[in-house]
Protein backbone atom coordinates (compact mmCIF):
# COMPACT_ATOMS: atom_id res chain seq x y z
CA UNK A 1 0.00 0.00 0.00
CA UNK A 2 1.54 3.25 -1.12
CA UNK A 3 1.60 6.48 1.19
CA UNK A 4 1.97 8.42 -1.42
CA UNK A 5 -0.70 11.25 -0.91
CA UNK A 6 -1.10 11.86 -4.79
CA UNK A 7 -1.18 8.51 -6.36
CA UNK A 8 -4.14 7.92 -3.04
CA UNK A 9 -5.85 10.98 -4.31
CA UNK A 10 -6.03 10.06 -8.10
CA UNK A 11 -6.89 6.10 -6.98
CA UNK A 12 -10.06 7.74 -5.40
CA UNK A 13 -11.04 9.62 -8.14
CA UNK A 14 -10.35 6.64 -10.21
CA UNK A 15 -12.36 4.55 -7.64
CA UNK A 16 -15.14 7.47 -7.63
CA UNK A 17 -15.40 7.70 -11.94
CA UNK A 18 -15.49 3.90 -12.12
CA UNK A 19 -18.08 2.93 -9.70
CA UNK A 20 -17.38 0.66 -6.67
CA UNK A 21 -19.22 -2.72 -7.66
CA UNK A 22 -16.45 -5.20 -7.31
CA UNK A 23 -18.20 -6.43 -11.37
CA UNK A 24 -17.12 -2.77 -12.48
CA UNK A 25 -16.31 -3.93 -15.85
CA UNK A 26 -14.12 -0.75 -16.46
CA UNK A 27 -10.54 -1.52 -15.21
CA UNK A 28 -9.09 0.38 -12.37
CA UNK A 29 -6.28 2.08 -13.07
CA UNK A 30 -3.47 1.90 -10.37
CA UNK A 31 0.34 3.04 -11.19
CA UNK A 32 1.10 -0.23 -9.17
CA UNK A 33 -0.31 -3.02 -11.03
CA UNK A 34 -3.28 -3.06 -13.08
CA UNK A 35 -6.57 -4.67 -12.09
CA UNK A 36 -7.77 -6.18 -15.12
CA UNK A 37 -10.89 -7.90 -15.61
CA UNK A 38 -9.68 -11.46 -14.68
CA UNK A 39 -7.39 -9.78 -12.01
CA UNK A 40 -10.50 -8.99 -9.51
CA UNK A 41 -11.93 -12.34 -9.47
CA UNK A 42 -8.30 -13.98 -9.60
CA UNK A 43 -8.28 -11.16 -6.55
CA UNK A 44 -11.64 -12.43 -5.04
CA UNK A 45 -10.78 -16.23 -5.06
CA UNK A 46 -7.18 -15.49 -3.17
CA UNK A 47 -9.30 -14.20 -0.66
CA UNK A 48 -11.97 -17.04 -0.68
CA UNK A 49 -8.82 -19.15 -0.36
CA UNK A 50 -7.36 -17.51 2.52
CA UNK A 51 -10.44 -17.24 4.21
CA UNK A 52 -11.58 -21.07 3.80
CA UNK A 53 -8.01 -22.14 4.72
CA UNK A 54 -8.58 -20.08 8.37
CA UNK A 55 -11.85 -21.28 8.92
CA UNK A 56 -10.71 -24.58 7.82
CA UNK A 57 -8.00 -24.44 10.49
CA UNK A 58 -10.10 -23.72 12.60
CA UNK A 59 -12.26 -26.78 12.11
CA UNK A 60 -8.85 -29.02 12.45
CA UNK A 61 -8.30 -27.72 15.55
CA UNK A 62 -11.96 -28.46 17.19
CA UNK A 63 -11.34 -31.96 15.76
CA UNK A 64 -14.30 -32.11 13.26
CA UNK A 65 -11.80 -32.78 10.61
CA UNK A 66 -10.28 -35.86 12.01
CA UNK A 67 -13.03 -38.90 13.00
CA UNK A 68 -10.13 -40.97 14.34
CA UNK A 69 -8.97 -38.08 17.19
CA UNK A 70 -9.56 -39.02 20.34
CA UNK A 71 -11.88 -35.70 21.12
CA UNK A 72 -13.84 -34.84 25.33
CA UNK A 73 -16.86 -35.66 23.58
CA UNK A 74 -16.04 -38.85 21.71
CA UNK A 75 -14.61 -39.95 25.25
CA UNK A 76 -17.84 -38.92 26.66
CA UNK A 77 -20.04 -41.02 23.89
CA UNK A 78 -17.70 -44.21 24.65
CA UNK A 79 -18.69 -43.52 28.44
CA UNK A 80 -22.31 -43.50 27.10
CA UNK A 81 -21.95 -46.44 25.06
CA UNK A 82 -20.76 -48.40 27.89
CA UNK A 83 -22.96 -47.60 30.79
CA UNK A 84 -26.18 -46.05 28.87
CA UNK A 85 -26.85 -42.43 28.90
CA UNK A 86 -27.53 -40.74 32.07
CA UNK A 87 -28.85 -37.67 32.38
CA UNK A 88 -27.20 -35.13 34.97
CA UNK A 89 -24.86 -37.47 36.68
CA UNK A 90 -21.27 -37.54 36.44
CA UNK A 91 -20.04 -39.76 33.22
CA UNK A 92 -17.38 -42.03 35.60
CA UNK A 93 -18.21 -42.48 39.57
CA UNK A 94 -21.77 -41.45 38.48
CA UNK A 95 -22.44 -43.11 41.77
CA UNK A 96 -21.81 -41.04 45.33
CA UNK A 97 -22.39 -39.55 48.33
CA UNK A 98 -21.03 -36.13 49.46
CA UNK A 99 -19.44 -36.05 52.77
CA UNK A 100 -17.96 -32.85 54.99
CA UNK A 101 -15.32 -32.55 57.12
CA UNK A 102 -11.85 -31.30 57.94
CA UNK A 103 -7.98 -31.61 57.33
CA UNK A 104 -5.54 -31.41 60.22
CA UNK A 105 -1.95 -30.25 58.80
CA UNK A 106 0.51 -31.57 61.28
CA UNK A 107 3.03 -29.46 58.77
CA UNK A 108 5.08 -32.49 58.27
CA UNK A 109 4.77 -32.27 54.57
CA UNK A 110 5.33 -28.51 54.73
CA UNK A 111 9.09 -29.15 54.00
CA UNK A 112 8.23 -30.67 50.73
CA UNK A 113 5.80 -28.22 49.32
CA UNK A 114 4.90 -24.65 50.21
CA UNK A 115 0.81 -24.83 50.04
CA UNK A 116 -0.90 -23.40 51.91
CA UNK A 117 -2.71 -26.91 53.05
CA UNK A 118 0.26 -28.36 54.32
CA UNK A 119 0.97 -25.23 56.83
CA UNK A 120 0.15 -26.89 60.44
CA UNK A 121 -3.54 -26.04 61.05
CA UNK A 122 -7.14 -26.91 60.20
CA UNK A 123 -8.78 -26.23 57.23
CA UNK A 124 -12.31 -27.35 55.76
CA UNK A 125 -12.66 -30.61 53.09
CA UNK A 126 -15.66 -31.47 50.86
CA UNK A 127 -15.37 -34.75 50.10
CA UNK A 128 -17.22 -37.71 47.78
CA UNK A 129 -17.40 -41.14 48.15
CA UNK A 130 -18.12 -42.80 44.75
CA UNK A 131 -18.06 -46.09 43.07
CA UNK A 132 -16.31 -46.55 39.36
CA UNK A 133 -18.15 -46.50 36.24
CA UNK A 134 -20.88 -44.75 34.21
CA UNK A 135 -23.87 -46.28 36.31
CA UNK A 136 -25.27 -44.55 38.65
CA UNK A 137 -27.58 -46.89 40.19
CA UNK A 138 -25.17 -49.76 39.96
CA UNK A 139 -25.43 -52.64 42.85
CA UNK A 140 -22.39 -52.05 45.04
CA UNK A 141 -20.66 -54.86 44.81
CA UNK A 142 -17.36 -55.26 46.95
CA UNK A 143 -14.98 -55.52 43.83
CA UNK A 144 -16.19 -52.71 41.88
CA UNK A 145 -13.65 -49.78 42.45
CA UNK A 146 -14.11 -47.41 45.35
CA UNK A 147 -13.29 -44.06 45.11
CA UNK A 148 -12.83 -40.99 47.80
CA UNK A 149 -12.22 -37.13 46.44
CA UNK A 150 -11.11 -34.02 48.31
CA UNK A 151 -11.51 -30.91 47.74
CA UNK A 152 -8.87 -28.75 50.72
CA UNK A 153 -9.85 -25.06 51.36
CA UNK A 154 -7.31 -23.37 52.50
CA UNK A 155 -7.58 -19.47 53.54
CA UNK A 156 -6.95 -17.14 50.51
CA UNK A 157 -8.38 -19.25 47.91
CA UNK A 158 -5.25 -22.19 46.84
CA UNK A 159 -7.44 -24.90 46.91
CA UNK A 160 -6.07 -28.57 46.47
CA UNK A 161 -8.50 -31.07 44.71
CA UNK A 162 -7.76 -34.69 44.49
CA UNK A 163 -9.48 -37.57 43.11
CA UNK A 164 -8.24 -40.94 44.82
CA UNK A 165 -9.37 -44.78 44.17
CA UNK A 166 -8.71 -48.23 45.90
CA UNK A 167 -6.46 -49.23 43.80
CA UNK A 168 -3.18 -49.55 43.47
CA UNK A 169 -2.06 -48.52 40.19
CA UNK A 170 -4.34 -47.47 36.91
CA UNK A 171 -5.36 -49.75 34.40
CA UNK A 172 -3.78 -48.17 31.63
CA UNK A 173 -1.45 -45.35 30.95
CA UNK A 174 -3.30 -42.80 28.19
CA UNK A 175 -6.27 -41.43 27.55
CA UNK A 176 -6.42 -43.92 24.19
CA UNK A 177 -5.75 -46.64 26.41
CA UNK A 178 -8.93 -45.65 28.51
CA UNK A 179 -10.85 -45.16 25.63
CA UNK A 180 -10.32 -48.68 24.18
CA UNK A 181 -10.93 -50.29 27.61
CA UNK A 182 -13.93 -48.29 27.49
CA UNK A 183 -15.16 -49.59 23.74
CA UNK A 184 -14.19 -53.00 24.13
CA UNK A 185 -15.93 -53.41 27.92
CA UNK A 186 -19.44 -51.57 26.09
CA UNK A 187 -22.18 -54.21 25.61
CA UNK A 188 -22.87 -55.56 22.04
CA UNK A 189 -25.65 -54.40 20.93
CA UNK A 190 -27.06 -57.96 19.29
CA UNK A 191 -26.44 -60.08 22.65
CA UNK A 192 -26.38 -56.94 25.48
CA UNK A 193 -23.17 -57.92 26.88
CA UNK A 194 -19.25 -57.20 26.43
CA UNK A 195 -17.47 -59.04 23.65
CA UNK A 196 -14.99 -61.51 25.35
CA UNK A 197 -13.24 -61.12 22.18
CA UNK A 198 -13.09 -57.56 22.16
CA UNK A 199 -11.39 -57.52 25.36
CA UNK A 200 -9.21 -60.07 24.38
CA UNK A 201 -8.36 -57.94 21.93
CA UNK A 202 -7.51 -54.97 23.48
CA UNK A 203 -5.84 -56.81 26.58
CA UNK A 204 -3.35 -58.07 23.98
CA UNK A 205 -2.42 -54.92 22.49
CA UNK A 206 -1.92 -53.34 26.15
CA UNK A 207 0.48 -54.95 28.10
CA UNK A 208 0.80 -52.83 30.63
CA UNK A 209 -2.63 -53.27 31.25
CA UNK A 210 -2.75 -56.83 31.62
CA UNK A 211 0.35 -56.33 34.19
CA UNK A 212 -1.95 -53.52 36.27
CA UNK A 213 -5.19 -55.74 36.18
CA UNK A 214 -3.07 -58.41 38.07
CA UNK A 215 -1.65 -56.12 41.15
CA UNK A 216 -5.34 -54.68 40.89
CA UNK A 217 -6.85 -58.30 41.58
CA UNK A 218 -4.49 -58.77 44.44
CA UNK A 219 -5.26 -56.11 46.48
CA UNK A 220 -7.28 -56.50 49.27
CA UNK A 221 -10.63 -55.52 49.54
CA UNK A 222 -12.17 -54.19 53.03
CA UNK A 223 -15.20 -54.38 53.97
CA UNK A 224 -15.91 -50.95 53.04
CA UNK A 225 -15.06 -47.18 52.65
CA UNK A 226 -14.70 -46.42 55.92
CA UNK A 227 -11.31 -49.04 55.99
CA UNK A 228 -10.10 -48.46 52.48
CA UNK A 229 -7.06 -46.67 51.52
CA UNK A 230 -7.08 -44.47 47.99
CA UNK A 231 -4.37 -43.87 46.01
CA UNK A 232 -3.96 -40.47 43.78
CA UNK A 233 -2.45 -43.09 40.86
CA UNK A 234 -1.01 -40.58 39.27
CA UNK A 235 1.86 -38.76 40.00
CA UNK A 236 2.64 -35.07 41.06
CA UNK A 237 5.09 -32.92 42.16
CA UNK A 238 5.70 -30.86 45.22
CA UNK A 239 7.60 -27.76 44.84
CA UNK A 240 9.15 -26.50 47.97
CA UNK A 241 9.87 -22.69 49.11
CA UNK A 242 12.99 -22.43 47.59
CA UNK A 243 11.42 -23.90 44.11
CA UNK A 244 13.28 -27.75 44.12
CA UNK A 245 10.09 -30.04 43.61
CA UNK A 246 10.68 -33.87 44.04
CA UNK A 247 8.47 -36.43 42.55
CA UNK A 248 5.21 -37.79 44.66
CA UNK A 249 2.55 -39.71 44.67
CA UNK A 250 -0.07 -39.19 47.73
CA UNK A 251 -2.66 -42.17 49.45
CA UNK A 252 -5.68 -41.68 52.37
CA UNK A 253 -4.79 -44.60 54.53
CA UNK A 254 -7.53 -45.52 57.20
CA UNK A 255 -7.63 -45.00 61.06
CA UNK A 256 -9.75 -47.24 61.79
CA UNK A 257 -8.93 -50.71 61.34
CA UNK A 258 -9.09 -52.97 58.38
CA UNK A 259 -11.70 -55.66 58.07
CA UNK A 260 -11.46 -57.69 55.03
CA UNK A 261 -14.92 -58.09 53.25
CA UNK A 262 -17.47 -59.88 54.49
CA UNK A 263 -19.62 -58.96 51.14
CA UNK A 264 -22.47 -59.03 53.69
CA UNK A 265 -25.19 -56.13 53.26
CA UNK A 266 -26.00 -54.71 55.93
CA UNK A 267 -29.40 -55.26 55.12
CA UNK A 268 -30.45 -58.56 52.74
CA UNK A 269 -30.80 -56.99 49.49
CA UNK A 270 -29.56 -53.41 50.14
CA UNK A 271 -28.41 -51.97 46.88
CA UNK A 272 -25.98 -49.55 48.50
CA UNK A 273 -24.65 -51.46 51.40
CA UNK A 274 -21.67 -49.92 51.03
CA UNK A 275 -22.94 -46.06 51.21
CA UNK A 276 -25.25 -47.63 53.81
CA UNK A 277 -22.85 -48.33 55.86
CA UNK A 278 -20.49 -45.70 55.86
CA UNK A 279 -23.35 -43.19 56.35
CA UNK A 280 -24.04 -45.58 59.21
CA UNK A 281 -20.36 -45.21 60.41
CA UNK A 282 -20.24 -41.63 59.99
CA UNK A 283 -23.73 -40.67 62.21
CA UNK A 284 -21.88 -43.48 64.79
CA UNK A 285 -18.57 -41.22 64.77
CA UNK A 286 -16.09 -39.12 62.56
CA UNK A 287 -13.73 -41.47 60.63
CA UNK A 288 -10.15 -40.81 59.78
CA UNK A 289 -7.50 -41.07 57.53
CA UNK A 290 -3.81 -40.53 57.51
CA UNK A 291 -2.85 -38.07 54.28
CA UNK A 292 0.42 -40.50 53.60
CA UNK A 293 2.60 -38.49 50.86
CA UNK A 294 5.33 -40.83 49.24
CA UNK A 295 8.34 -39.50 47.77
CA UNK A 296 9.65 -40.92 44.39
CA UNK A 297 13.09 -40.91 43.45
CA UNK A 298 14.17 -40.14 40.16
CA UNK A 299 13.87 -42.97 38.22
CA UNK A 300 10.69 -43.63 39.89
CA UNK A 301 8.10 -43.64 36.85
CA UNK A 302 6.29 -40.56 36.76
CA UNK A 303 4.14 -40.59 33.16
CA UNK A 304 2.69 -44.43 33.52
CA UNK A 305 0.23 -45.01 36.40
CA UNK A 306 0.15 -48.54 35.47
CA UNK A 307 3.26 -49.09 36.90
CA UNK A 308 3.99 -48.92 40.93
CA UNK A 309 7.07 -47.47 42.63
CA UNK A 310 9.36 -49.31 44.60
CA UNK A 311 9.01 -50.37 48.25
CA UNK A 312 10.70 -48.74 51.37
CA UNK A 313 9.93 -45.30 49.40
CA UNK A 314 9.90 -42.44 51.62
CA UNK A 315 6.56 -41.95 52.83
CA UNK A 316 6.03 -38.56 54.99
CA UNK A 317 2.46 -38.45 57.11
CA UNK A 318 1.19 -34.61 56.40
CA UNK A 319 -1.97 -34.96 58.44
CA UNK A 320 -5.36 -36.65 59.10
CA UNK A 321 -8.83 -36.40 57.06
CA UNK A 322 -11.75 -36.20 59.25
CA UNK A 323 -15.07 -37.02 57.52
CA UNK A 324 -18.05 -36.23 60.31
CA UNK A 325 -20.93 -35.33 58.07
CA UNK A 326 -22.61 -37.36 54.70
CA UNK A 327 -25.13 -36.14 52.46
CA UNK A 328 -26.90 -37.41 49.68
CA UNK A 329 -25.83 -35.86 46.51
CA UNK A 330 -29.35 -34.46 45.72
CA UNK A 331 -28.78 -31.33 48.13
CA UNK A 332 -25.19 -32.36 48.85
CA UNK A 333 -21.99 -29.70 49.01
CA UNK A 334 -20.13 -32.08 46.45
CA UNK A 335 -22.59 -31.93 43.95
CA UNK A 336 -21.65 -28.33 42.09
CA UNK A 337 -17.89 -29.49 42.13
CA UNK A 338 -15.24 -31.02 39.51
CA UNK A 339 -12.83 -33.05 41.44
CA UNK A 340 -10.89 -31.90 38.69
CA UNK A 341 -7.03 -33.53 39.54
CA UNK A 342 -5.36 -30.18 37.76
CA UNK A 343 -7.29 -27.95 40.45
CA UNK A 344 -4.02 -27.76 42.14
CA UNK A 345 -2.18 -24.89 44.87
CA UNK A 346 0.80 -23.55 43.78
CA UNK A 347 3.04 -25.81 45.92
CA UNK A 348 1.77 -29.41 44.19
CA UNK A 349 2.14 -29.64 40.32
CA UNK A 350 1.50 -31.63 37.76
CA UNK A 351 3.96 -34.42 37.13
CA UNK A 352 4.29 -35.67 33.14
CA UNK A 353 1.08 -38.27 33.29
CA UNK A 354 -0.66 -37.51 30.40
CA UNK A 355 -3.57 -39.08 32.40
CA UNK A 356 -3.85 -35.98 34.37
CA UNK A 357 -4.75 -34.04 31.13
CA UNK A 358 -6.60 -36.57 30.09
CA UNK A 359 -8.90 -36.64 33.37
CA UNK A 360 -9.28 -32.71 33.59
CA UNK A 361 -10.47 -32.51 29.84
CA UNK A 362 -13.10 -35.49 30.12
CA UNK A 363 -13.87 -34.56 33.88
CA UNK A 364 -14.51 -30.94 32.37
CA UNK A 365 -16.59 -31.73 29.44
CA UNK A 366 -18.88 -34.31 32.10
CA UNK A 367 -19.44 -31.38 34.33
CA UNK A 368 -20.13 -28.58 31.49
CA UNK A 369 -22.72 -31.94 30.45
CA UNK A 370 -24.38 -32.74 33.76
CA UNK A 371 -24.57 -28.81 34.08
CA UNK A 372 -26.72 -28.83 31.57
CA UNK A 373 -28.64 -32.13 31.81
CA UNK A 374 -29.26 -30.69 36.21
CA UNK A 375 -33.41 -29.60 35.67
CA UNK A 376 -33.66 -33.50 33.68
CA UNK A 377 -31.65 -35.20 36.73
CA UNK A 378 -33.43 -38.06 38.60
CA UNK A 379 -32.72 -38.34 42.22
CA UNK A 380 -29.55 -40.22 42.90
CA UNK A 381 -29.17 -43.31 44.14
CA UNK A 382 -28.52 -42.88 47.52
CA UNK A 383 -31.21 -40.42 48.39
CA UNK A 384 -31.31 -37.29 51.12
CA UNK A 385 -34.04 -39.53 52.77
CA UNK A 386 -31.42 -42.34 53.14
CA UNK A 387 -28.18 -40.31 54.37
CA UNK A 388 -31.13 -38.41 57.07
CA UNK A 389 -32.55 -42.02 58.27
CA UNK A 390 -28.59 -43.15 58.90
CA UNK A 391 -27.67 -45.26 55.86
CA UNK A 392 -31.09 -47.53 55.95
CA UNK A 393 -32.36 -47.73 52.78
CA UNK B 1 -11.10 12.28 2.93
CA UNK B 2 -7.59 12.51 1.19
CA UNK B 3 -4.36 12.50 2.91
CA UNK B 4 -4.74 11.96 6.28
CA UNK B 5 -6.19 7.95 6.26
CA UNK B 6 -4.15 6.60 8.61
CA UNK B 7 -5.30 5.16 12.21
CA UNK B 8 -3.17 7.29 15.31
CA UNK B 9 -0.16 5.24 16.66
CA UNK B 10 -1.83 4.38 19.41
CA UNK B 11 -4.55 2.28 17.80
CA UNK B 12 -2.62 0.80 15.37
CA UNK B 13 -0.55 -0.60 18.40
CA UNK B 14 -3.96 -1.71 20.38
CA UNK B 15 -4.98 -3.19 17.25
CA UNK B 16 -1.64 -5.20 16.34
CA UNK B 17 -0.98 -5.83 19.65
CA UNK B 18 -4.62 -7.43 20.55
CA UNK B 19 -5.35 -9.24 17.11
CA UNK B 20 -3.11 -12.06 17.08
CA UNK B 21 -4.07 -12.40 21.09
CA UNK B 22 -7.44 -13.05 19.80
CA UNK B 23 -7.48 -15.25 16.74
CA UNK B 24 -4.32 -17.23 19.70
CA UNK B 25 -7.37 -17.35 21.84
CA UNK B 26 -10.09 -18.32 19.32
CA UNK B 27 -7.77 -21.18 18.23
CA UNK B 28 -6.68 -22.22 21.89
CA UNK B 29 -9.97 -22.21 23.01
CA UNK B 30 -11.42 -24.73 20.36
CA UNK B 31 -8.62 -26.90 20.38
CA UNK B 32 -8.25 -27.13 24.28
CA UNK B 33 -12.47 -27.76 24.53
CA UNK B 34 -11.78 -30.72 21.91
CA UNK B 35 -8.39 -31.75 23.30
CA UNK B 36 -7.81 -34.89 25.72
CA UNK B 37 -3.38 -34.31 25.04
CA UNK B 38 -1.45 -33.59 27.42
CA UNK B 39 -1.50 -30.28 26.15
CA UNK B 40 -4.71 -29.87 27.29
CA UNK B 41 -2.86 -28.18 30.66
CA UNK B 42 -1.17 -26.19 28.81
CA UNK B 43 -3.88 -24.99 26.66
CA UNK B 44 -5.94 -24.03 29.40
CA UNK B 45 -3.07 -22.27 31.58
CA UNK B 46 -2.79 -20.00 28.63
CA UNK B 47 -6.46 -19.72 27.99
CA UNK B 48 -6.86 -17.72 31.50
CA UNK B 49 -4.50 -14.90 31.66
CA UNK B 50 -4.51 -14.43 28.22
CA UNK B 51 -8.11 -14.20 28.25
CA UNK B 52 -7.86 -11.53 31.12
CA UNK B 53 -5.08 -9.78 29.38
CA UNK B 54 -7.39 -9.28 26.48
CA UNK B 55 -9.63 -7.89 29.07
CA UNK B 56 -7.56 -5.18 30.48
CA UNK B 57 -6.75 -3.89 26.76
CA UNK B 58 -9.83 -4.45 25.59
CA UNK B 59 -10.29 -1.20 28.41
CA UNK B 60 -7.51 0.90 27.19
CA UNK B 61 -9.10 0.25 23.40
CA UNK B 62 -12.65 1.68 24.42
CA UNK B 63 -10.81 4.47 26.32
CA UNK B 64 -8.47 5.12 23.22
CA UNK B 65 -11.58 5.33 20.99
CA UNK B 66 -12.64 8.00 22.21
CA UNK B 67 -9.30 9.85 22.07
CA UNK B 68 -8.25 8.81 18.88
CA UNK B 69 -11.19 8.27 16.52
CA UNK B 70 -10.87 6.27 13.67
CA UNK B 71 -10.75 7.77 10.43
CA UNK B 72 -13.93 7.69 8.31
CA UNK B 73 -13.81 5.60 5.64
CA UNK B 74 -13.52 6.75 1.68
CA UNK B 75 -16.66 8.65 0.59
CA UNK B 76 -16.63 5.70 -2.40
CA UNK B 77 -17.71 2.67 -0.03
CA UNK B 78 -21.07 2.13 -0.84
CA UNK B 79 -23.44 2.62 1.92
CA UNK B 80 -23.93 -1.04 2.72
CA UNK B 81 -20.48 -1.71 3.27
CA UNK B 82 -20.14 0.70 5.28
CA UNK B 83 -23.06 -0.10 7.49
CA UNK B 84 -21.13 -3.41 7.34
CA UNK B 85 -18.18 -1.75 9.13
CA UNK B 86 -19.40 -0.03 11.32
CA UNK B 87 -21.77 -2.91 12.27
CA UNK B 88 -18.61 -5.64 12.65
CA UNK B 89 -16.29 -2.91 14.37
CA UNK B 90 -19.07 -2.84 17.17
CA UNK B 91 -19.01 -6.48 17.40
CA UNK B 92 -15.74 -7.08 17.70
CA UNK B 93 -15.83 -4.77 20.84
CA UNK B 94 -18.73 -6.14 22.27
CA UNK B 95 -17.08 -9.60 21.84
CA UNK B 96 -13.72 -9.08 23.09
CA UNK B 97 -15.60 -7.22 26.12
CA UNK B 98 -17.56 -9.71 27.10
CA UNK B 99 -16.23 -12.73 26.17
CA UNK B 100 -13.46 -12.96 29.00
CA UNK B 101 -16.44 -11.75 31.64
CA UNK B 102 -18.12 -14.77 30.67
CA UNK B 103 -15.37 -16.71 30.91
CA UNK B 104 -14.87 -15.24 33.91
CA UNK B 105 -18.00 -15.85 35.08
CA UNK B 106 -18.72 -19.36 34.48
CA UNK B 107 -15.43 -20.40 35.86
CA UNK B 108 -16.83 -18.42 38.96
CA UNK B 109 -20.04 -20.10 38.97
CA UNK B 110 -18.45 -23.61 38.74
CA UNK B 111 -16.07 -22.44 41.34
CA UNK B 112 -12.74 -23.10 39.37
CA UNK B 113 -9.82 -21.41 40.47
CA UNK B 114 -9.49 -19.08 38.34
CA UNK B 115 -5.45 -19.08 38.17
CA UNK B 116 -3.54 -16.27 36.10
CA UNK B 117 0.13 -17.79 37.13
CA UNK B 118 1.50 -19.81 40.27
CA UNK B 119 -0.58 -18.45 43.14
CA UNK B 120 -1.86 -15.46 41.57
CA UNK B 121 -5.45 -15.93 41.27
CA UNK B 122 -8.71 -13.71 40.60
CA UNK B 123 -11.51 -14.00 42.83
CA UNK B 124 -15.19 -15.09 41.67
CA UNK B 125 -17.70 -12.56 40.35
CA UNK B 126 -20.48 -14.83 40.40
CA UNK B 127 -22.63 -17.31 43.16
CA UNK B 128 -21.31 -20.97 42.28
CA UNK B 129 -24.27 -21.97 40.35
CA UNK B 130 -24.24 -25.14 38.33
CA UNK B 131 -27.21 -23.49 36.10
CA UNK B 132 -25.38 -20.71 35.62
CA UNK B 133 -23.04 -21.96 34.44
CA UNK B 134 -24.32 -24.44 32.31
CA UNK B 135 -25.69 -21.16 30.77
CA UNK B 136 -22.69 -19.44 30.68
CA UNK B 137 -20.28 -22.13 29.22
CA UNK B 138 -22.89 -22.65 26.31
CA UNK B 139 -22.42 -19.04 25.84
CA UNK B 140 -18.95 -19.21 25.42
CA UNK B 141 -18.76 -21.21 23.12
CA UNK B 142 -21.55 -20.21 20.81
CA UNK B 143 -20.12 -16.62 21.33
CA UNK B 144 -16.34 -18.08 20.67
CA UNK B 145 -17.71 -18.92 16.95
CA UNK B 146 -19.71 -15.35 16.39
CA UNK B 147 -16.13 -14.26 17.55
CA UNK B 148 -14.32 -16.30 14.91
CA UNK B 149 -16.94 -15.72 12.11
CA UNK B 150 -16.82 -12.22 12.75
CA UNK B 151 -12.50 -11.71 12.88
CA UNK B 152 -13.07 -14.05 9.53
CA UNK B 153 -15.39 -12.02 8.06
CA UNK B 154 -13.01 -8.66 8.93
CA UNK B 155 -10.11 -10.01 7.68
CA UNK B 156 -11.61 -11.08 4.33
CA UNK B 157 -12.69 -7.39 4.52
CA UNK B 158 -9.29 -6.03 4.93
CA UNK B 159 -7.86 -8.18 2.20
CA UNK B 160 -10.91 -7.33 0.20
CA UNK B 161 -9.95 -3.31 0.66
CA UNK B 162 -6.31 -4.03 -0.05
CA UNK B 163 -6.36 -6.29 -2.73
CA UNK B 164 -9.41 -5.43 -4.44
CA UNK B 165 -10.93 -1.79 -3.81
CA UNK B 166 -7.20 -0.82 -2.74
CA UNK B 167 -8.70 2.21 -1.78
CA UNK B 168 -6.10 2.89 1.62
CA UNK B 169 -8.37 1.11 3.69
CA UNK B 170 -5.93 -1.66 4.64
CA UNK B 171 -3.22 0.82 4.59
CA UNK B 172 -4.77 3.05 7.13
CA UNK B 173 -4.30 0.17 9.92
CA UNK B 174 -1.63 -1.93 7.93
CA UNK B 175 1.15 0.41 7.71
CA UNK B 176 4.16 1.61 10.18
Amino acid sequence: MSTNPTEKIEREDNTRNGGTSTKNTKPFRFRAAQVTRVGVPVRLGAIAAVMLSVGAAFAGVGGWLSPSRLTQDRMMAAFEDASGTHAGFRHNHAKGVCVTGWFESNGQAAGLSKAAVFKPGRIPVVGRFALAGGMPFQTDKPATVRSMALRFLPPGGEEWRTGMNNIPVFAVNSARGFYEQLLASSPDPATGKPDPEKMKAFLAAHPETVRALQLIKKRQVTSGFANSTFNSLNAFRFVDAAGASVPVRWSTVPVQPSAADSAEPSAPGDKNYLFDNLIAQITQHPRQWRLIVTVGQANDPTNDATLPWPDGRRQVDAGTVTIDQASSEDSGSCTAVNYDPLVLPSGIEPSDDPLLSARSAAYARSFTLRAEEEHEKPPSAVTAREVQAGGNS
Amino acid sequence: MNTQARFPAASRLLHWLMAPMIVAMLFIGVGMAASLSPRYELLVSIHRPLGIAVFVLCLARIVNRFINPPPELPDTVPSLQRFAAKASHVVLYALMFIMPLVGWGMLSAARYPIVLYGPLRLPPILPHDLTLYAWLRDLHTGLAYAFFATFLVHFGAALFHGLVRRDGVLGSMASW
